[in-house]
C-alpha cells in the first residue's frame, strides 16, 4: 500500500473514533494553524498607518500558499459575534522572511469590518483565510518604465507592488485629500529620497481632482508606461477612457474594489438562479410564498419563523426579516429564512 | 382541553397585546446578541470537547475502577452537554447569525443515534410548531403514551409506566424511532414508500457510526480495558438518556399544563400562538448549574415562546416573561426538578387507567362550579 492510501485508511479509522465529529474538530482546538486544517490566519498586530488607516499583520496557516504582488486575499472576522468576510491587497512583500503577511486596511464610514479591524482588533485573534487572488499584477518580463496611477486606498496593491520589485523608472500619482491622509507616507518619501521612485502627491482638498486628461502635464510620457491604477470607480473609468483615446489601452491595469452597495428598497424582482425564474415581489410576501407561487420546490416547515426548516443561501440583493425588519444583504455563505424574509430590493435565491 | 379554559378572562384584545409585547422581549434579545454570546457558545463547545477527549483518555485505563468511575461521569456530562446545551439548541437555529457553519443548523451533527436532519424535522418543525395539540404534536406521549384524560383509554396503556420507563432508558433509539414515525411507517404500503427508506437507511447508518464508535472501537483501543470501557460508554449513554428524557417530561407534563385540541388552533393569532405556548409548557427552578446541564430547558417556557434565541439569554427572558405570566393572571408551571419529575410521573400513572369524562382537573374550580 502507498503511503498516501495508508494514511487516508489511518484518517478513516480515526474518523471512526470521533464520530460524528471529525478528527479536525479536535485538533483545532490546540492547533487552528496546522497544516490540513482550514485555512486561519492570528492577527499578531495593528500598526496605525494614519487617523482612519491601519496594518494588520497575519501570521497564515501553514496551509497558505503566498501570493503575488498585487494580489488580494479574502478574509472572515467576528464583528460583534457576526461572521464577516471581505476583501483587502496584501501589502508585504512576497519574500518576508517571518512568514508573516499585511493587510492596509482604510476605515470607511459605518464599515463594520473596516472599522473593526483599524480600531478593535486584538492581536491573537483568529481569523479565517482565503487563498490569495486577483490578476492585477506584474508581469514576468520587466517593463522598462512603469507609472502607478493611485488614489485612497488603491495605493495598497501597489504598495504590495512597490516592496515586491524594484524596477528602474517608476512613477507614481497618488491622490488623497490631505497630505496625512496618504497612507505610507513615510515609506514612499523615504523611496523617493533614495531615488527609487518619483512621487506627485494630489491633495484634492487643495488641488482639486486629478484631471486625467491632464496627466500630461505630471507625467509627460505616461503613454509609454506600463500603468497598474487602483481607486475609485471614477478615476479608473476616466483613466480607461483616456488610454483607449491614445490607443494604449493594453499598457493600462487596473484594480476595482467593489463595495458592492446594495440599496434597499421595498419589494423588488427575485430571482430563483437554480431553477432560472424570475418574478415580481412586494415588500411585504414572504420569499417562500413568492417562490411556490412560482413554482419553485421551497423547502419549508412551520411557515412562522420557528423551524428554521426553510434556510436557503442568499447569492444577491436584499431581505427584509418581516417580523423584526433588519435588513439582510448577500454575502457568501448568507442564508436566510424564506418564509419570514421578503424582498428589500432585487434578490437572487439559490432555489 | 381541560373543562375550564384558565385564559378565558383574556380578550381577544388583551392577547394581541400580550402578544406585542412578547414580540418587543424578542426584538430587544435579538437587538442585543453580539460577541458575548459568540463567545459563550464557543467556550461550551470547546469545553464539551476537552471534557469529551479527557474522560476517554482516562477510560483507556477503565480497569482501574477510580478511572473507570472518573471517565464515565465525565463522559456522561460530556454527552449530555452535546445533546442539550449544544445540540438541541444549535440544530434550533439559535446561532446560526453568527453566520459560522460550523456551528450553524445546516451542518451540525449530533452525538445521538437520530439524524440531525430528521430531528429538526419532527421537533422543530411538529413539535413547536404544533406544541401539546392533541393529534399533531406526537411529543405528547409519543405516540405510545395517554396524556389526558379526555385521551381515549386503551388497555395497552396499562403498561405506559413501563413503556415510560423503557423509553427513558434508551431515549435516543426512542427519539430515532419517533423521527421515523415508526409506528405509522411499518404498515406494509408505507414501509415500501422510497421516502421512507431512505430515511430508515439514514438512521441505520447514523446508528451504525454511533455503536461502532461507542461499543466497538472506543473499548478496543482500551485494550486490557476493553469491557470496563464498553460498561462505561453504556453507562454513560444510560445516564444521559435518562437525564434527557427526566428533562423533557417536565417541559410539558407536569400538572398544570395544558393541552389543546386541534380545533381549538384554526385561524390562531401570532398572540394565541405565544398563548398556547404559554400555557403549554412548564418550567424547572434551580441553579445556575442545573439550567445548564439542562440545556437551558429548564427555561422551557420561555424556549418554546423563543425557541430561536440563544439559550444563554433564556434566564434574563425569564423575568421578564414572569412578569407578563402575572400581568395577565396566567399559571407559570415551574418548580425543582424533583418536584417536576414526580408530577409527570404522577399523570404517567394516573392516565395509564380509565376515567370518567369529563374531569375537571382543578378542585377549587370545581368548587366555584359547584356554586355557581
Ligand atoms: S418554515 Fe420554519 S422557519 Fe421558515
Amino acid at each position: 500500500m502507498t503511503s498516501a492510501a495508508l494514511r487516508s485508511r489511518a484518517w478513516k479509522v480515526l474518523e471512526m473514533v470521533t464520530t460524528p465529529l471529525l478528527p479536525s474538530d479536535y485538533l483545532d482546538l490546540v492547533s487552528p494553524l496546522r497544516a490540513g486544517a482550514d485555512l486561519r490566519g492570528r492577527i499578531e498586530a495593528v500598526h496605525p498607518e494614519t487617523g482612519d488607516a491601519a496594518t494588520v499583520v497575519i501570521r497564515p496557516g501553514r496551509g497558505w500558499r503566498g501570493h503575488t504582488a498585487g494580489q488580494y486575499v479574502r478574509i472572515g472576522v467576528d464583528v460583534e459575534g457576526v461572521r464577516l468576510w471581505r476583501a483587502y491587497s496584501i501589502t508585504s512583500p512576497t519574500d518576508r522572511q517571518d512568514g508573516r503577511v499585511t493587510i492596509t486596511v482604510k476605515a470607511i464610514p459605518d464599515g463594520k469590518v473596516s472599522n473593526h479591524l483599524v480600531r478593535r482588533a486584538k492581536p491573537g485573534t483568529l481569523i479565517q483565510l482565503d487563498q490569495p487572488t486577483g490578476d492585477f499584477v506584474l508581469p514576468q518580463a520587466k517593463p522598462a518604465k512603469v507609472l502607478y496611477l493611485t488614489a485612497g486606498s488603491g495605493i495598497t496593491p501597489v504598495m504590495g507592488m512597490l516592496r515586491d520589485i524594484e524596477f528602474d523608472d517608476v512613477v507614481m500619482v497618488h491622490c488623497a485629500p490631505q497630505p496625512q491622509d496618504v497612507i505610507f507616507r513615510d515609506e514612499l518619501h523615504g523611496l523617493v529620497a533614495d531615488k527609487k521612485l518619483r512621487l506627485t502627491e494630489v491633495h484634492t482638498d487643495t488641488d482639486g481632482m486629478l484631471d486625467i486628461a491632464r496627466l500630461g502635464e505630471l507625467v509627460p510620457d505616461w503613454a509609454e508606461r506600463e500603468t497598474w491604477a487602483c481607486g475609485p470607480a471614477g478615476l479608473l473609468d476616466a483613466a480607461e477612457e483616456h488610454w483607449s483615446e491614445h490607443g494604449v489601452q493594453e499598457r493600462l491595469h487596473t484594480e476595482r474594489f467593489r463595495p458592492g452597495i446594495v440599496v434597499a428598497g421595498d419589494g423588488g424582482e427575485v430571482t430563483f438562479s437554480a431553477t432560472g425564474r424570475t418574478v415580481d415581489a412586494d415588500g411585504a410576501t414572504p420569499l417562500l410564498d413568492i417562490g411556490e407561487e412560482a413554482g419553485v420546490l421551497m423547502p419549508s416547515g412551520c411557515r412562522m419563523g420557528i423551524c428554521f426548516g426553510c434556510v436557503t443561501p442568499l447569492k444577491a440583493g436584499a431581505v427584509r426579516d418581516l417580523r423584526t425588519g433588519e435588513i439582510t444583504e448577500a454575502e457568501p455563505g448568507v442564508l436566510i429564512q424564506t418564509c419570514v424574509s421578503a424582498a428589500a430590493g432585487p434578490c437572487d435565491i439559490e432555489r | 382541553m381541560t373543562a375550564i379554559d384558565p385564559t378565558a378572562h383574556l380578550t381577544a384584545e388583551q392577547i394581541e397585546e400580550l402578544g406585542r409585547e412578547l414580540d418587543a422581549i424578542r426584538d430587544e434579545v435579538i437587538a442585543g446578541r453580539g460577541e458575548k454570546d459568540a463567545a459563550y457558545i464557543r467556550k461550551v463547545i470547546s469545553a464539551q470537547r476537552r471534557l469529551e477527549l479527557v474522560s476517554r483518555g482516562v477510560l483507556l485505563f477503565s480497569i482501574f475502577p477510580p478511572a473507570w468511575l472518573l471517565g464515565t461521569a465525565g463522559l456522561s456530562v460530556a454527552k449530555i452537554m452535546d445533546n442539550m446545551e449544544i445540540g438541541h439548541n444549535v440544530l434550533h437555529g439559535q446561532w446560526d447569525w453568527m453566520r459560522d457553519p460550523k456551528i450553524h443548523s445546516t451542518t451540525w451533527e449530533w452525538d445521538h443515534v437520530s439524524p440531525s436532519e430528521q430531528w429538526k424535522h419532527s421537533h422543530n418543525e411538529l413539535h413547536h410548531t404544533y406544541t401539546n395539540v392533541i393529534g399533531k404534536d406526537n411529543d405528547l406521549g409519543y405516540g405510545i403514551m395517554r396524556v389526558d384524560e379526555d385521551q381515549r383509554w386503551h388497555p395497552f396503556h396499562l403498561g405506559q409506566p413501563l413503556w415510560n420507563f423503557i423509553n427513558a432508558c434508551f431515549f435516543e433509539y426512542g427519539i430515532a424511532a419517533y423521527d421515523l414515525e415508526l409506528g405509522k411507517n411499518l404498515h406494509k404500503r408505507r414501509r415500501k414508500s422510497p421516502e421512507f427508506r431512505a430515511r430508515a437507511k439514514a438512521v441505520g447508518r447514523k446508528i451504525r457510526k454511533q455503536v461502532l464508535k461507542d461499543y466497538v472501537i472506543h473499548p478496543l483501543l482500551s485494550g486490557p480495558s476493553f469491557l470496563p470501557t464498553l460498561a462505561a460508554t453504556f453507562t454513560a449513554n444510560l445516564v444521559r438518556n435518562i437525564w434527557t428524557h427526566s428533562v423533557i417530561m417536565c417541559g410539558h407534563f407536569p400538572e398544570g399544563v395544558q393541552v389543546f385540541e386541534r380545533r381549538s388552533i384554526r385561524g390562531e393569532t401570532r398572540g394565541r400562538w405565544y398563548l398556547r405556548q404559554m400555557m403549554g409548557s412548564a418550567n424547572i427552578s434551580g441553579s445556575r448549574a442545573m439550567h445548564f446541564m439542562t440545556g437551558n430547558l429548564s427555561h422551557q417556557i420561555e424556549h418554546h415562546l423563543f425557541p430561536d434565541l440563544p439559550s444563554n439569554r433564556y434566564a434574563e427572558v425569564a423575568v421578564k416573561v414572569r412578569a407578563l405570566f402575572e400581568k395577565y393572571e396566567l399559571e407559570y408551571v415551574t418548580g425543582p426538578l424533583p418536584k417536576q419529575v414526580f408530577s409527570a410521573w404522577h399523570k404517567v400513572f394516573r392516565l395509564s387507567l380509565p376515567n370518567k369524562k369529563p374531569k375537571v382537573k382543578t378542585p377549587d374550580r370545581e368548587q366555584e362550579l359547584v356554586a355557581a
